[in-house]
């Protein structure tokens, strides 16, 4: 891959522009950069505001693509899945219902081994109809063989949709992969951005090559017939072999990235902030960082010795690296921005997630309370994550507390 | 552990489906009437069912719950102690629609045990179809018209109480004729129906079949591939195109043979065949166009080859051929190969379109190429027939 003679340093001030602009535009920009091929596209909140730039982009004639308006989302991820066998570079999104519409293409595309890039604006299910960010959306597709990544940033988000094509793209691999950035915090709001120039993104990611599972006359394949028993088993075996790899892979395209544009994101799987000494962490994703790392600062000056753990990669989910990071605090606090109605002491998705990787890997079983909070785009306030950070830290001390609360709720 | 029973139906699928699902739910019924539990099912993979696709539908009778218990704990019986085929031309091999090649009828019976086939032939012509086996069992015949009817149409031509007599015959051990005549009179309510069970009892009997016996055909089959080898997502790599092939006799080349799916073999699926007469066809092309599958080859004269690695026996071409006997359906049960018909014609054309004269004129009457339904009330008419059959035995 890229080698660099010039001092990295160098590089980015010869290259780099910044600009102001939303999550959903940063994803845009990077779908210019990345000079992908087919974009479909159908509107719903928050994921329509990537629709519009990209459209732009095409209208200003500064990005060539196809550019096509399903009749749904369904139609959506249909059109990205074949154009992708085709050879084609793709990017697709939804958000909310619209992505559960999709379901079925959804389901398809990773034993297809589809490398279609997605956005999933973050967006609270139906009923009741509600705009704010909720993560189950994105999580419905957890068990299928999708890549599932939160970003916490506009600059974070461009980054990953180009780490997400090297990563998605990369022949061991070939699985569909969804960046989640969740509604208004994310999507809606404006930052400042540093856009690298199209030379080093071409240098960092190679074209797409499907090989021989090209869908092309010159290669002639059947895809996706009908098969009994006999064939199932082998064919789930081969995602679960890109499953072992996944996180290897995942490593060395962060290297390369950070090789290439001088950018660092350290553990690629999940962000540390203020956990050296920490007693207790509280771990979230996505954009509850912001109010979460303000809290812990306060924290820090009242003494108590707080720190927090964001997670990127949901899926795949580094849990030996995870269970080694938590292993070491008296009491784990995670916050989760989704439910998992009935689940095992009525936790959401992520505290489930992070118990089951202790349970095999920690040296150590330090509780693993749940805080269910900022549901349906609800804000995830300051003095909410204080009351978290204190329920977690009387946990530290020995006292029992309840493994699952709703924290920010009336009643 | 106490004794356990397993029956399988070999049919073609959606032709026959009722009846070989009545069939496996009347044994279970009759054996219950001696105070046996059973269960009836028919085989998962088979479905959604394809038109004469070979199909399984098996019956599982204990002599307690337990041991039933024992009997279910597999997805299918491994071994049979009665294998019943419902149509005669399945003795070429049976496979469901998910083909892995080509399996024989007598694959899951027990050694010594009794194959039953529903035929108007006699065992030494079965034994042309039927595979060798390793070991020894018993051919019985139930003289009678295969019948086919539909996957909402029951033809109740009585082949169903028959099949349970010839059983009760076969396998007393695992329902008496009593049992059965009990169920027909409680359950179906027809003393005709009864008259037939006792009769197919009485007249059913079964010959010896020694090992190596039957026919030597090397079965077709391959190996399923570990995950490592199959091609990555879900995808088959697709036929070479094919091409110009070679006249047997002047080996001139020409004409345009498609290359054929090297793991998909239609053998089983016939119940019928296309065979063409050479010397009359035009050249019009509608059987080459109008075929779903693309079975016929161009040949090097310019004429349709029905290619049978490809033909699934619809009758489709038959029905387009616009000249009188150029292309006729004809009973499965006639042929013992797959070779092509023209490269016959051009080694001996005299002796083929005598062949061709008679094969033909044998496979008449009309009711022994029936597929389906012609016309409404068809089946209605064919049922004194039937009948007569039976009472012949």
């Amino acid at each position: 891959m890229a080698t660099l003679t010039l001092p990295v340093e160098e590089k980015k001030k010869s290259y780099e522009q910044e600009a102001l602009i939303t999550g959903a535009e940063a994803i845009a920009i990077a779908c210019k950069l990345a000079n992908v091929d087919v974009v479909t596209a159908y509107p719903i909140r928050p994921y329509d505001t990537v629709m519009q730039y990209i459209s732009q982009l095409v209208a200003d004639g500064e990005m060539d693509c196809e550019y096509i308006v399903a009749e749904g989302e369904h139609s959506q991820f249909e059109i990205v899945k074949h154009a992708s066998v085709c050879g084609a570079r793709v990017f697709c999104g939804s958000s909310g219902v619209g992505w559960m519409y999709a379901m079925e293409a959804l389901t398809v595309s990773p034993a297809l081994r589809v490398p279609m890039v997605c956005m999933v604006g973050n967006r609270a299910l139906d009923d009741p109809g509600a705009f704010g960010v909720e993560h189950n959306d994105a999580l419905a597709v957890r068990d299928l063989g999708w890549m599932l990544t939160w970003v916490d940033s506009a600059q974070e988000a461009l980054d990953t949709a180009l780490i997400a094509y090297r990563v998605a793209e990369d022949r061991r691999i070939f699985v569909p992969l969804a960046i989640s950035c969740d509604g208004a915090f994310l999507t809606h709001s404006q930052a400042l951005v540093k856009i690298p120039a199209a030379e080093q993104v071409n240098k960092f990611l190679p074209r797409y090559n499907r090989g021989d599972l090209l869908l092309h006359p010159d290669n002639v394949i059947s895809v996706a017939p009908q098969v009994n028993e006999d064939w199932v088993m082998e064919i789930r075996r081969q995602n679960y072999a890109v499953t072992e790899i996944a996180c290897d892979v995942i490593r060395e395209v962060y290297t390369d990235f950070e090789r290439t544009f001088g950018r660092k994101y350290g553990n690629p799987f999940f962000e540390e902030y203020r956990t050296e000494d920490a007693d207790v962490v509280l771990l979230g994703m996505g954009t509850m960082s912001t109010p979460v790392k303000v809290a812990v600062r306060k924290l820090r000056e009242e003494g108590k010795k707080v720190g927090f753990v964001r997670l990127r990669w949901f899926r795949p989910f580094a849990g030996p690296e995870i269970a080694k990071c938590l292993e070491r605090f008296q009491a784990i606090g995670v916050i989760d921005r989704d439910f998992s109605f009935g689940s095992p002491d009525l936790s959401g998705v992520v505290a489930t997630e992070v118990r089951s990787a202790m349970y095999t890997r920690a040296a150590t079983r330090p509780p693993v309370l749940d805080f269910i909070c900022g549901l349906g785009g609800r804000e995830v306030t300051v003095p909410d994550v204080e009351k978290m950070a204190e329920i977690t830290l009387e946990a530290a001390k020995g006292k029992a507390q309840p493994l699952t609360q709703w924290i920010g709720l009336r009643g | 552990m106490g004794q356990l029973f397993a029956v399988e139906i070999i049919y073609r699928g959606v032709f026959q489906k009722t009846l070989a699902k009545n069939i496996t739910r009347d044994i279970v019924l009759a054996a219950h009437y001696q105070g046996k539990p059973g269960i009836s099912f028919g085989r998962y993979g088979d479905a959604p069912e394809r038109n004469g696709i070979p199909a399984k539908g098996f019956a599982i009778v204990a002599s307690d719950e337990q041991t039933l218990e024992a009997g279910m704990a597999q997805y299918e019986p491994k071994q049979v102690d009665l294998t019943v085929v419902l149509d005669d031309t399945l003795c070429k091999g049976a496979e469901s629609w998910a083909w892995y090649g080509l399996k024989p009828v007598h694959q899951a019976l027990k050694p010594g045990h009794t194959l039953i086939v529903i035929s108007l032939e006699d065992a030494p012509a079965l034994l042309k179809n039927i595979h060798r086996r390793a070991e020894p069992y018993k051919l019985g015949i139930v003289k009678g018209i295969t019948s086919f009817s539909g996957m909402w149409v029951y033809k109740d031509d009585h082949t169903d109480v028959r099949i349970l007599g010839a059983i009760a015959k076969a396998l007393p051990e695992l329902l008496s004729l009593e049992s059965v005549e009990k169920f027909i009179n409680e359950k179906l309510k027809s003393s005709l129906k009864v008259t037939s069970a006792r009769t197919a009892f009485e007249r059913f009997g079964t010959v010896d079949v020694k090992v190596g016996q039957g026919n030597p055909e090397e079965l077709f089959k391959f190996d399923l591939p570990r995950w490592e080898d199959m091609r990555g997502a879900v995808s088959i790599k697709g036929q070479p195109q094919g091409g110009p092939y070679a006249d047997p006799v002047t080996k001139q080349v020409g004409g345009f043979r498609p290359a054929r799916n090297q793991l998909f073999k239609k053998y089983s699926t016939r119940t019928m065949r296309p065979v063409v007469n050479f010397s009359t066809c035009t050249k019009c092309t509608l059987c080459w166009l109008n075929c779903p599958d693309a079975s016929f080859d161009v040949t090097p004269d310019g004429t349709y080859d029905a290619n049978l690695e490809a033909c699934c026996g619809c009758g489709i071409c038959e029905e387009v051929c616009p000249v009188k006997n150029c292309i006729s359906m004809v009973n499965e049960s006639e042929f013992h190969d797959n070779n092509s018909q023209w490269a016959e014609f051009k080694k001996e054309k005299d002796a083929y379109l005598k062949w061709l004269e008679t094969t033909i004129k044998k496979a008449e009457p009309i009711e022994k190429r029936t597929h389906g339904f012609r016309y409404r009330g068809q089946y209605q008419e064919q049922i004194p027939a039937a009948l007569e059959i039976a009472k012949k035995g």
